[in-house]
C-alpha cells in the first residue's frame, strides 16, 4: 500500500527521502518520520498500518534502519535523560540519546558507558537493538549486558517494560533484535564509573596471525580493552600482520602530573571532514597497500607504552566528519564476521588469504576476541571476530558470498548491523536461536507492524 | 536566576532552556503537554544538574493564567526572565476559511500571549528587573497568501512586544523580540516550500547570544533581515501575484 494515503488522516508529517545506512549502500526511497513528542511516536506507529522501523542516527552500515517503500521513524529528537543515580550508576534516557551526549554530560562526573562501539555517534535504542560490542567485549560482553531495563512500544500502542525478569522473552529478544519487536523508547543502562579520561595502555605489534592472536591471549586478562588493526594485504609470513592497541582507563595517580590536576579533561582537535565523495580510483588496490604499508610503520614506530585519551582511542575514525565519503557515491560494504574459538585462526588465515588472492584490500581491517554472547539475535560469541570494508564494485557480492560459506563452514556468523547483502539462507544457518526469536516476534507483533529492508532480505519478517 | 519557559516542548524552547541551564538558572517549563514538559525538565535536571519545574498551561484558556502565573512565582520562588517560546501554524487551510480554526490560530499565537504577557510584565515591573525573550516570526513581516492568518497573528505580537518594551523599559525589563525564520523541527518537518532552514541548535545558539547582549530585535539567522526586507519592498500589485 502507498503509506501517502494517510498523510491526511496524520497530523504528524513526513518527508519522502532517500535512505540509506553508513555505508551509502543500499538507498531506497523512505517516508521518514521524526517525532519530538512520545504521543507523535504513538501517532506514527498506530496510526497507519504500513510496516515502520525505528532509526537512530543512521550509523549501522547496511539497511537495517531503512524501510524501502515503507516507513522509518527517526528517534534522534525523542533524546531526554530522564533519572541518573550517582550510587548505582543507573541512568534512564529516552532511546535517542547518543552515547556521545553521555559521554559529554557524565565523562566529567566520573561515568562512561560500560560498552562503547568505535563510534560514539550511535543512539541508546541502536545499541540495544544491534546490541552493539566494543573494545571490552572479552571483559565487559556487549551493550545489552548493562541494560536493566528498557520500554518497548508494541503496534497497539501498548508499551511494555521489559527486563531480565519480567517479559524476559520479549527482553532477549530485543537485545540484537534490529528493531523488529517494537519501537525501544526507554532504557535504563548502567554506566561504569572511571577516575580520568585517559587509559594506561601499550601498544604492540604483531608481524603475523599467530603473533597477533598470542597477544590478545597475553594481554586480555591484564587489560580492559584490545582491538588490533590489521594490514588484509601482507601474504606469506606476514601474513595477518598487526598492531594493537590495549588499555584501561587510569587512575589519576597513574598520570603524568600536568594531568593530574583535571583527569577528566582532554583537549578536542578540531574534527576534519571529508567534503564530498571522493572519485573511485582513491581507494585502488596500490592506494590501499601503499596506505596499509604506511600504518604498519607508523604503528611499529610508536610501539609500547603508552597513554591514550579515551576519544582517540574509542572513536578514532569519529576524528574525522563523513568519512564514508572516502567510498565515493557507490558507497561500501562492511563485512564483520566472528568465528567460535577452536575455528578462529583457520578461519582467519582463510579469509585474509582470500582478500590477498583477489587483491581486494580493505582499507580498514580490525581484529578483537568476543568474550560471552547476550540475546537470541546478538551477533558475539566467544572467539575472533574480523571486520572489513569493501567499495561497492562489481564482483564483491559474489566474492563475499564465497567469505560467507567459508564462515558458515566453521561455525561462525555475520553481523546484522553493518550487512547489506546477506541471503535468507546465509543468515538463518548461522543463527541458530532464529526460530527462538521467531516465536517472541509473532507473539509481540502478528501483524509485522516492525519492518525493514534487511528484515525481508534476510527472512525475520515477510518479503 | 530563574526562568519560566512557556511552550517549553519545542526543540528551540528545550534548548534555549539548556542554554540558561548550563548558566546555572532554575528553569519552570511550562506547556500544553505537561508529560513532555516532565521529560525535558528531567533532562535539564539530569544534564545540568540544575532546578527544573514543570507544569500544564493553556494558552487559550485565558481564565486559568492568573492562577498559573501565581503559581510558577511561587514554586520558583520569584522571577527574574520569561521565554514565550509557544506558538503553531494551526491548520491553515482550514483556518482560511472556518473563522473558528481562525480563532484558535490567534489565540494560541497572540491573544494567549497577551494575557500571560500582561500578567507578567506586571510582575517584572513591580521588582523593577527582569526580561522577556518573545518569540516571534519573520512570517509576521508581511501578509502572505500561504499563511496569513498565522502571519496576522505574528505580527500583532511583533507589536504588540514592541510597545510592552517601550513601556516597561522605564522600569529596567528588557523585551527582546525574535523574529524566527524556518527551522529545523516538526513545523516545517515534510512541508513544502521550507528553505534556508537552520538547525534548532543554531537558531537557540543565536537568540542566546542576543539575549546576553540585550538586542531589541533578532532576525534569527540574521539574514532574515535582508530578506524580509527586499520583500516588504515589493509593490502590493506585485506581490499578491507572487507565491511566497
Amino acid at each position: 500500500m502507498n503509506p501517502g494515503d494517510d498523510q491526511d488522516r496524520s497530523a504528524v508529517h513526513y518527508k519522502h527521502t532517500t535512505l540509506s545506512g553508513w555505508g551509502h549502500f543500499p538507498a531506497l526511497d523512505c517516508d521518514l518520520y521524526r517525532p519530538e513528542k512520545v504521543s507523535e511516536l504513538a501517532e506514527i506507529v498506530t496510526g497507519n498500518s504500513s510496516s515502520v522501523i525505528a532509526r537512530g542516527s543512521g550509523r549501522a552500515y547496511g539497511d537495517a534502519a531503512v524501510n524501502g517503500g515503507n516507513r522509518v521513524a527517526c528517534l534522534t529528537r525523542l533524546s531526554r535523560m530522564l533519572a541518573f543515580d550517582a550510587e548505582s550508576g543507573i541512568l534512564r534516557c529516552e532511546a535517542g540519546v547518543t552515547l556521545g551526549e553521555i559521554i559529554e554530560v557524565f565523562m566529567r562526573r566520573g561515568f562512561f558507558p560500560a560498552v562503547v562501539p568505535g563510534t560514539r555517534f550511535v543512539t541508546v535504542g541502536g545499541a540495544i537493538a544491534a546490541d552493539i560490542h566494543g573494545k571490552s567485549h572479552h571483559r565487559d560482553s556487549s551493550f545489552g549486558a548493562h541494560v536493566k531495563s528498557f520500554t518497548l512500544m508494541l503496534a497497539s500502542g501498548e508499551i511494555r517494560r521489559c527486563t531480565r525478569e519480567e517479559n524476559s522473552d520479549l527482553f532477549w529478544a530485543t537485545l540484537g533484535g534490529m528493531g523488529l519487536t517494537g519501537v525501544i523508547m526507554e532504557a535504563e543502562i548502567v554506566l561504569r564509573r572511571v577516575e580520568s579520561a585517559w587509559l594506561q595502555g601499550e601498544t604492540v605489534v604483531a608481524s603475523n596471525i599467530d603473533e597477533a592472536i598470542e597477544a590478545f591471549e597475553r594481554f586480555d586478562p591484564i587489560y580492559d580493552n584490545s582491538v588490533a588493526w590489521i594490514d588484509c594485504l601482507s601474504k606469506g609470513s606476514a601474513l595477518g600482520r598487526s598492531a594493537l592497541d590495549v588499555g584501561s582507563f587510569a587512575a589519576p595517580d597513574g598520570l603524568p602530573s600536568s594531568k593530574r590536576q583535571q583527569p577528566f579533561r582532554i583537549s578536542h582537535p578540531r574534527r576534519p571532514t571529508v567534503p564530498f565523495n571522493f572519485p573511485a580510483f582513491t581507494l585502488s588496490g596500490p592506494m590501499v597497500r601503499t596506505f596499509n604499508s604506511a600504518i604498519y610503520i607508523n604503528y611499529r614506530r610508536s610501539a609500547g607504552h603508552k597513554l591514550f585519551d579515551y576519544e582517540s582511542f574509542f572513536f578514532p575514525l569519529d576524528s574525522i566528519g563523513n568519512w564514508n565519503r572516502i567510498y565515493g557515491r557507490r558507497g561500501f560494504v562492511q563485512y564483520q564476521c566472528v568465528w567460535p574459538l577452536a575455528e578462529s585462526r583457520a578461519g582467519l588465515i582463510e579469509t585474509l588469504e582470500a582478500i590477498t588472492n583477489t587483491g581486494r584490500g580493505s582499507f580498514l581491517a580490525v581484529l578483537k576476541k568476543f568474550g560471552q554472547q547476550q540475546g537470541m539475535l546478538s551477533f558475539p560469541i566467544p572467539g575472533y571476530t574480523l571486520a572489513l570494508d569493501f567499495p561497492v564494485a562489481d564482483g564483491l557480492m559474489e566474492f563475499l558470498e564465497r567469505l560467507d560459506a567459508m564462515v558458515l563452514s566453521r561455525g561462525g556468523r555475520v553481523y546484522l548491523a553493518k550487512d547489506a547483502r546477506m541471503r535468507a539462507e546465509t543468515f538463518a544457518a548461522m543463527y541458530p536461536k532464529l526460530a527462538e526469536w521467531q516465536q517472541v516476534k509473532v507473539s509481540a507483533d502478528p501483524s509485522n507492524r516492525f519492518s525493514s529492508s534487511l528484515a525481508r532480505r534476510i527472512g525475520l519478517s515477510p518479503q | 536566576m530563574r526562568v519560566l519557559i512557556l511552550g517549553a516542548t519545542s526543540p528551540i524552547a528545550r534548548l534555549l532552556a539548556g542554554r540558561f541551564a548550563q548558566d546555572g538558572a532554575s528553569l519552570y517549563l511550562a506547556a500544553r503537554d505537561s508529560g513532555e514538559a516532565q521529560r525535558i525538565a528531567n533532562d535539564l535536571a539530569v544534564r545540568n544538574g540544575v532546578d527544573a519545574l514543570s507544569g500544564r498551561f493553556d494558552a487559550a484558556d485565558f481564565s486559568s493564567h492568573g492562577e498559573f502565573v501565581q503559581r510558577v512565582v511561587s514554586e520558583l520562588g520569584g522571577l527574574d526572565g520569561v521565554v514565550l517560546a509557544f506558538g503553531t501554524l494551526g491548520d491553515e487551510d482550514a483556518a482560511q476559511v472556518a473563522p473558528g480554526a481562525a480563532l484558535s490560530t490567534i489565540h494560541q499565537n497572540f491573544t494567549g500571549a497577551v494575557s500571560l504577557l500582561t500578567l507578567l510584565a506586571r510582575i517584572l515591573e513591580t521588582q523593577k528587573h527582569g526580561f522577556f525573550i518573545v518569540i516571534g516570526s519573520v512570517a509576521g513581516d508581511r501578509g502572505r497568501a500561504r499563511n496569513y492568518v498565522y502571519g496576522s497573528a505574528k505580527a500583532a505580537l511583533h507589536a504588540f512586544t514592541q510597545g510592552l518594551r517601550g513601556r516597561t523599559e522605564r522600569s529596567g525589563v528588557h523585551v527582546m523580540t525574535v523574529k524566527l525564520g524556518t527551522v529545523d523541527t516538526r513545523m516545517t518537518w515534510g512541508r513544502e516550500g521550507a528553505m534556508l532552514t537552520v538547525s534548532p541548535e543554531s537558531a537557540a545558539d543565536r537568540i542566546y547570544a542576543a539575549y546576553r547582549r540585550r538586542a531589541e530585535v533578532v532576525y534569527v539567522p540574521w539574514y532574515w533581515r535582508p530578506i524580509m526586507g527586499a520583500l516588504k519592498l515589493i509593490p502590493e500589485r506585485l506581490f499578491k501575484r507572487t507565491n511566497f
